[in-house]
């Protein structure tokens, strides 16, 4: 029945990405980076944490070293794999988690309204108040350093903002008439949110969860920068764009390298979310 | 119970001269922002102490100006708000009082077709689904809520193998108007209320639903509160019309003594202001001076006297009372009670000079 549906239109969804073809080029982006993040132990050409004195801040292009090496002579090719892991895994992780949390927490406040509404609201509004930078910094620096803590840290700070527009959607949703139809039709609470409101808020939090996943990923990079992420030697695309740092007169191509893999990530997300967002608007 | 007698169509109970509905003294205000600490809360009295009976199998028109509280009432009937105060007794039994009827029941006799189409249907399901929900949620099978959703959409004209696969937004409005009816009958209501259902339709459409409307209450033996600010559509439906304003029933009677010999001047005022096709009954002057007065604030006595032509002393004083003038026609007047003290009062019907176009 309603699954039976729902099935049909997820189809369209993907009828309308593949004809979009912003959304078909991120996508494929997105899908090479993933595929050369997760297979990196088979397709990295050296080892990222070998270091050697002899061959430091080789430039692009050099033989052996295609895409040259870092301040320790570590091949950047295999870093820049290995990297993507730690990366993608801090930008999606927090994200998903604050997406399934967020939407619950959200979906109830919007649909019970009234009191709880209130309450849930203005307790948020206390995270809210943060810059995200500063809440990671501080929860992260709270609970010491190391990755779980970090993902705990970014998951706190997106929470907030996805149960706003999940909050927000809702509250428009349940004022619909189909809501009313739907009650008068003897259904019960959990039947009408999960039939009626749970898939017309699902599509807008979850583009906005899509848009969130680049900035997850900078924020991550910031903590590891700081100490309260990921440490040396570990790479990861953020932290090793601030160990180049040093290297930017040297070598600015090289030391570019990570930012550019953020850089080319985040915006294959972004135009990821937008054709999401557009083929999913089935009023269009 | 089984699925079967789960949606098993409603019996009818006390009989042809026991009304279907009977909704005494409904009452909800709502609270407004803004009443401080110091300040006292104020609050609008949407329905203020509406009571009127709906017979069985008849139509009963609801209009009056927007604000009124005609959307409200309906809504109150629904249960889709909880009134502050109001009693509804459906076919002898009283709903949602102990020994009575429970308000799920109720609500599988009653049904409501909204005036918003489009909002009215979730924009995620199939059409089929739509209609199919309903009864799916009482407990029928999957394969028999889709082959009575079937049946329905081919009733109200959308040929369900063409239609059924559809979503919302790939239909007019009028198309989606007959699938909220189909919906509306997934459960075979006794009571159906259609809150300015055409009201957001092209005339042509407008005609075709109607009739649709027409043609399933006598198939089905339906009764229909029609809620309209449209008068000649009330008209064409209705067998009685109630005339609400500002939270209050002004008048209600046949639509052959309303239409014909309206006896509150709120009435009369809002007949002359039907757009007529002969030039000769056109007029100039506005039937009504200025807009409704503030529902949360509303005068003293009667609250249609600030713009009543036979205001009088009387009617700042006293509210005045339904006061049955001819039997089953109601009027809210001091003019109509010989006992009310208005110096005007009683005066014969005919002396009382009609506004163009009514009456003739």
């Amino acid at each position: 029945m309603p699954d039976a549906a729902g099935g049909g239109y997820w189809q369209g969804v993907a009828r309308a990405l593949r004809r979009d073809p912003a959304s078909l080029a991120s996508g494929v982006v997105v899908l090479l980076i993933f595929a050369l993040a997760a297979f990196a132990p088979w397709l990295a050409p050296a080892d990222p944490y070998k270091a050697s004195m002899l061959r430091r801040l080789l430039p692009i292009g050099s033989a052996g070293f295609p895409l040259g090496t870092d301040e320790l002579g570590r091949d950047m090719v295999s870093r820049l794999m290995y990297g993507g892991r730690l990366s993608l895994v801090m930008g999606v992780l927090p994200v998903l988690l604050a997406f399934v949390i967020g939407t619950s927490v959200g979906l109830f406040a919007g649909y019970v309204g009234g009191r709880w509404n209130m309450a849930i609201m203005r307790v948020l509004d206390v995270f809210y108040a943060f810059p995200s930078v500063l809440l990671a910094v501080a929860v992260s620096g709270a609970l010491g350093p190391g990755m779980s803590n970090s993902l705990i840290a970014l998951t706190l700070v997106f929470v907030p903002q996805i149960v706003r527009v999940a909050e927000s959607v809702t509250t428009q949703v349940r004022r619909l008439d189909y809501i009313d139809a739907a009650r008068m039709s003897g259904a019960g609470t959990l039947s009408i949110v999960r039939v009626h409101v749970l898939g017309n808020v699902l599509g807008p939090v979850f583009v906005y969860a899509t848009g969130l996943v680049s900035v997850c990923m900078i924020l991550a990079s910031g903590l590891s920068f700081l100490g309260l992420g990921v440490k040396p030697p570990e790479p990861e695309w953020g932290l090793m764009l601030n160990t180049l740092r040093s290297a930017i007169y040297v070598n600015p191509w090289v030391a570019a390298l990570p930012g550019a893999m953020i850089f080319a990530t985040s915006i294959a997300f972004n135009l990821l979310a937008d054709g999401v967002r557009s083929a999913m608007d089935i009023r269009r | 119970m089984s699925a079967d007698s789960v949606l098993a169509a409603p019996t009818d109970r006390g009989g042809p001269a026991q009304p279907l509905l009977r909704v005494s003294h409904l009452k909800k205000r709502f609270a407004l922002r803004g009443g401080g600490v110091l300040e006292a809360r104020k609050y609008l009295r949407a329905v203020d102490d509406v009571g009127f009976e709906i017979a069985k199998a008849e139509t009963l028109g609801m209009v009056g100006e927007s604000g009124c509280g005609k959307s409200t009432t309906a809504r109150l009937i629904a249960r889709l708000i909880e009134p502050d105060a109001g009693e509804l007794v459906f076919d002898g039994d009283a709903v949602g009082r102990f020994g009575g009827m429970a308000l799920k029941e109720f609500r599988r006799n009653l049904q409501m077709v909204f005036q918003d189409s489009a909002a009215s249907l979730n924009p995620r399901l199939a059409l089929l689904d739509a209609v199919a929900y309903g009864p799916r949620v009482h407990g029928l099978s999957a394969s028999a809520a889709r082959h009575r959703a079937a049946a329905l959409l081919d009733r109200v004209g959308l040929a369900p193998a063409q239609f059924g696969a559809r979503y919302p937004h790939e239909l007019s409005g009028g198309q989606r108007q007959r699938v909220n009816i189909a919906r509306a009958l997934a459960f075979e209501p006794r009571l159906v209320i259609l809150d300015e259902a055409v009201a957001a339709l092209d005339k042509s459409v407008q005609a075709q639903v109607l009739n649709l409307l027409q043609e399933l209450k006598v198939e089905r033996g339906l009764t229909y509160l029609f809620i309209s600010h449209d008068l000649q559509v009330v008209r064409y439906l209705a067998d009685r019309v109630l005339v609400m304003y500002l939270g209050r029933v002004v008048e209600i009677g046949t639509v052959a003594r309303l239409y014909g010999a309206a006896r509150h001047p709120y009435t009369r005022a809002l007949l002359s202001a039907v757009p007529s096709m002969d030039p000769s009954r056109r007029t100039e002057r506005s039937p009504l001076a200025g807009d409704p007065p503030n529902p949360i604030d509303p005068p003293s006595g009667c609250r249609f006297r600030d713009r009543c032509a036979h205001a009088a002393e009387v009617c700042a004083r006293i509210e005045p009372a339904l006061f049955e003038t001819v039997p089953g026609h109601l009027a809210a007047c001091h003019l109509d009670d010989p006992a009310s003290g208005h110096p005007e009062a009683r005066v014969p019907l005919a002396s009382i000079a009609m506004p163009d176009g009514v009456g003739a």
